[in-house]
């Protein structure tokens, strides 16, 4: 299928965030569309699948003109749209969510599971994917789960599929069996619109890339005549040089040490050390155990054996709170459902983990409490209308700000990041990446659990390999490449 | 055009319950004056102090994201103590603060089963509301204890009695109201019963602490039961095996009309106040103007419709 868009305009209560939108997909081809959060890429798509209307425009397949006002619209057209938190009803089965909403019956209005359920196997088993499809949705990786998603979109006999930054949560593995599978579908003919954040995928799958920034077509680029800086460039509109700022002091002593740290069924026999102003990455595939671990030394999910020493002192940490006491802060991975409180407004999240800081005599100073807001509003550039904004309307990396800046207040000694830069902008990321190298030469102990090869190598100063809940080998960073870290998380 | 509506919005998100209440009031008063006479007026506050008691109560639980169907239950329990003590000889003062303390305790237990065994509010609740008739009437014999404010002069001042010229109860209900919107939207509390209904992983996880947090929010509820449950017994002078039946789903309906959402982490004290006024002046309005009493369930229950009907429209 051949799509062109052009000059798509589209404005909420008078706010233009689409003002001169253009994308061109071409039959057989992965088109990946790049933008910062907020350059109108979601926009545009929304347009596409109808759950917008455009303002003006024209949308044109195989060179006809198409009106899209609905969803069944665009699903006439041949067009799915595969979100990023992935729709699927998790206490259903998986015959069940690929028909939903379209189930087949028979005359008497019942349901013809036996036809359902040999239509999905037949698609499922084409992406080379072998399971049954009465098993529950969730009882399946959410890697799989993305795969059942395209299944989804075979059975509509879509022409296009827009995937909404589908690795997010996929381990390497998961990764390679998607881009085989897009590769394979691209070959029958089938046309990929790809939104990602991740530079190093997109040059890997994609065919052609088109870049929007502030709601307007910057350019269309073909891979094989681009480069990573030309298009981070047409991106954020100015040079960004490094992406990977980095600074070398000499690490001092240790602050956090573990010694066989294991949580059955979790992780086992985890030892490592980091030092004050030193970055210490963790790397592995998801499910690995990393994340546990973090949670293990936060007290949210405490260990069952093996010791943890803050300072050299041993310590038990059973709760976050004791953690916070002990000067541990933790950004954790799920911003969403672990970082922030959506309802709460800037300052309100801000403040959670030292509320006690912002009393006086008892009660909360609302004071005190815009004034910190507006500190770390300066001190880490968040980019906010006010410190009582409801923080859903910022950006996923203003958001992130916000939790680093909750974390700052309470004075950390020792920092866990778990995914910093999941879902953020390329600019706001190497600021993030900036912030972490100003408490790396404070002194502060860092460490980071990343799934992006890249940022590990580029910014950390050792690098831990996690593979089937143990942690198989510390690299120091002029030892380490994208290879034997790979080597090491996957083997076995 | 658009400016106005989204001014009309925001006027409504912030003062929408209590131009429903101002209209409720004036279509009443234009249908009776009596309805608008500073005795009657009092009267409603008299009447909506023990609901009103209870809502706030309520309040704190709903934010967290529970709910609490047992108040009703601590209310009679607390009042058939209250009234089983004052007879057995209990200076009424004493009786008062272990009635009290005693309603927090039956909190206690919920909080705990809720909190630390983590189970469902909803069921949690249930079953203890169960259990808590069943006592009462046990203890009771199922025989309302009768005159209880005879020989007790605190009681029957509580009952009667009047400061600055405005009744007791209503006195309580302001001076609860004080306390408690200072506790929650003043205190650290009071950001963690918020923080644990609007997410409680990520409250967890700011090292806040949330199953303390949770299990106080039945405690104060049920400390609040046993109080309205004082003033009922007060003022019917008796306690009644069967007073409490009923209360919980007042409450709910009038936290869930004063804009607090069921889902925890949004919501209110003030719009609680404003939600127990309207039951109050709905109870009191329609029957002056006289509307039968099969009428006046069906005109409640649309009116809480209506409420979330509203809020729902100005959240979005």
């Amino acid at each position: 299928m051949e799509l062109l868009m052009t000059n798509i305009k589209k404005s909420f209560d008078l706010v233009k965030v689409l003002k001169h939108a253009q994308i061109h997909v071409k039959s057989s081809e992965v088109h990946a569309l790049m933008g910062e959060n907020g350059a109108g890429k979601s926009t545009l798509m929304k347009i596409l699948t109808g759950v917008y209307t455009k303002d003006e425009g024209t949308i044109v397949i195989d060179n006809k003109e198409v009106q899209i006002h609905s969803i069944r619209d665009s699903e006439k057209a041949k067009i799915a749209f595969i979100h990023q938190e992935l729709n699927v009803l998790n206490e259903m089965s998986i015959v069940d969510n690929m028909f939903l909403g379209r189930e087949i019956t028979n005359k008497f209005g019942l349901l013809k599971k036996k036809e359902m359920k040999a239509l999905a196997t037949e698609k499922l088993q084409l992406l080379g994917l072998y399971v049954d499809a009465d098993d529950s949705i969730k009882s399946i990786s959410i890697g799989k789960r993305q795969l059942v998603e395209i299944a989804k979109a075979l059975l509509l006999d879509a022409e296009l599929i827009i995937m909404d930054e589908p690795t997010a949560a996929l381990t390497e593995k998961e990764i390679n069996l998607l881009f085989k599978v897009i590769r394979q579908l691209k070959e029958q003919g089938k046309s990929f619109i790809y939104i990602s954040h991740r530079m190093e995928e997109i040059f890997e799958i994609c065919d052609e890339i088109t870049v929007m920034r502030d709601g307007t077509f910057i350019g269309q680029k073909k891979k094989a005549y681009t480069s990573f800086d030309e298009i981070v460039k047409m991106m954020v509109g100015y040079d960004l040089y490094e992406r990977f700022p980095r600074i070398d002091i000499e690490p001092k002593d240790v602050l956090l040490k573990t010694e066989n740290l294991t949580l059955e069924g979790k992780f086992e026999d985890v030892s490592f050390d980091v030092r004050a102003g030193e970055i210490l990455g963790f790397s592995g595939l998801m499910g690995a155990g990393r994340t546990d671990v973090m949670h293990a030394i936060f007290g949210s999910c405490p260990a069952t054996s093996g010791k943890i020493y803050v300072r050299g002192k041993e310590e038990n940490i059973k709760s976050p709170k004791v953690a916070k006491k002990l000067g541990i802060g933790f950004i954790t991975e799920d911003r969403k459902n672990e970082g922030i409180i959506l309802d709460f407004n800037v300052s309100e999240n801000l403040i959670l983990p030292s509320l006690k800081d912002f009393t006086k005599s008892g009660l909360i100073n609302n004071k005190m409490k815009l004034e910190e807001t507006e500190h770390y509003k300066n001190k880490l550039n968040i980019k906010m209308a006010s410190p009582t904004m409801k923080i859903a309307n910022l950006s996923g990396g203003n958001q992130q700000k916000v939790v680093i800046a909750k974390w700052l207040h309470t004075n950390p000694s020792i920092l866990i990041l778990d995914e910093p830069t999941r879902g953020v902008d390329i600019g706001a990321k190497k600021e993030i990446y900036e912030i972490i190298n100003g408490l790396k030469a404070a002194g502060v102990a860092i460490i980071i659990v990343s799934s992006e090869l890249p940022e590990v190598l580029g910014i950390c100063d050792r690098i831990a390999v996690m593979r089937e809940k143990r942690l198989v080998k510390i690299f120091n960073r002029a030892e380490a490449n994208q290879e034997n870290i790979m080597d090491f998380a996957t083997r076995g | 055009m658009i400016g106005t509506m989204n001014k009309v919005k925001g006027v409504y998100e912030k003062y929408g319950t209590v131009i429903v209440l101002l209209l409720l009031v004036v279509v009443i008063s234009l249908m009776n004056p009596k309805f608008l006479t500073t005795y009657n007026i009092l009267n409603i506050f008299r009447q909506v102090s023990i609901n009103g008691l209870i809502a706030l109560g309520m309040t704190f639980v709903i934010l967290t994201g529970g709910i609490d169907l047992s108040v009703g239950a601590i209310l009679g329990l607390s009042g058939m103590v209250l009234g089983l003590l004052i007879l057995a000889g209990t200076p009424d003062v004493l009786a008062i603060i272990i009635v009290i303390l005693f309603g927090a305790t039956l909190g206690l237990l919920n909080g705990f089963l809720i909190s630390k065994v983590k189970l469902q509010a909803f069921i949690v609740t249930l079953a203890t509301m169960t259990m808590f008739q069943g006592i009462t009437l046990i203890i009771s014999d199922g025989i309302p204890a009768m005159g209880v404010t005879s020989n007790a002069k605190v009681l029957d001042f509580v009952s009667q009695g009047k400061t600055l010229g405005l009744p007791f109860p209503m006195i309580v209900f302001f001076i609860a109201f004080f306390l408690l919107y200072i506790l929650i939207e003043k205190t650290v509390f009071g950001r963690s019963v918020y923080a644990v209904g609007g997410n409680e992983e990520v409250a967890r996880l700011s090292s806040i602490a949330t199953v303390k947090t949770k299990a106080l929010v039945y405690v104060i509820s049920g400390a609040m039961a046993a109080l309205a449950g004082i003033i009922l017994t007060s003022r019917l002078s008796s306690a009644q095996p069967t007073a409490g039946a009923g209360y919980e789903l007042d409450a709910i309906a009038a936290v869930v009309i004063g804009g607090t959402s069921l889902a925890g982490g949004r919501g209110r004290i003030f719009g609680t106040l404003i939600g127990v006024l309207i039951i109050g002046v709905l109870n009191n309005g329609l029957n002056i103007i006289g509307v039968s009493s099969f009428y006046q369930q069906v005109i409640k229950g649309l009116v809480i419709l209506v409420a979330v009907i509203l809020d729902r429209k100005s959240s979005r």
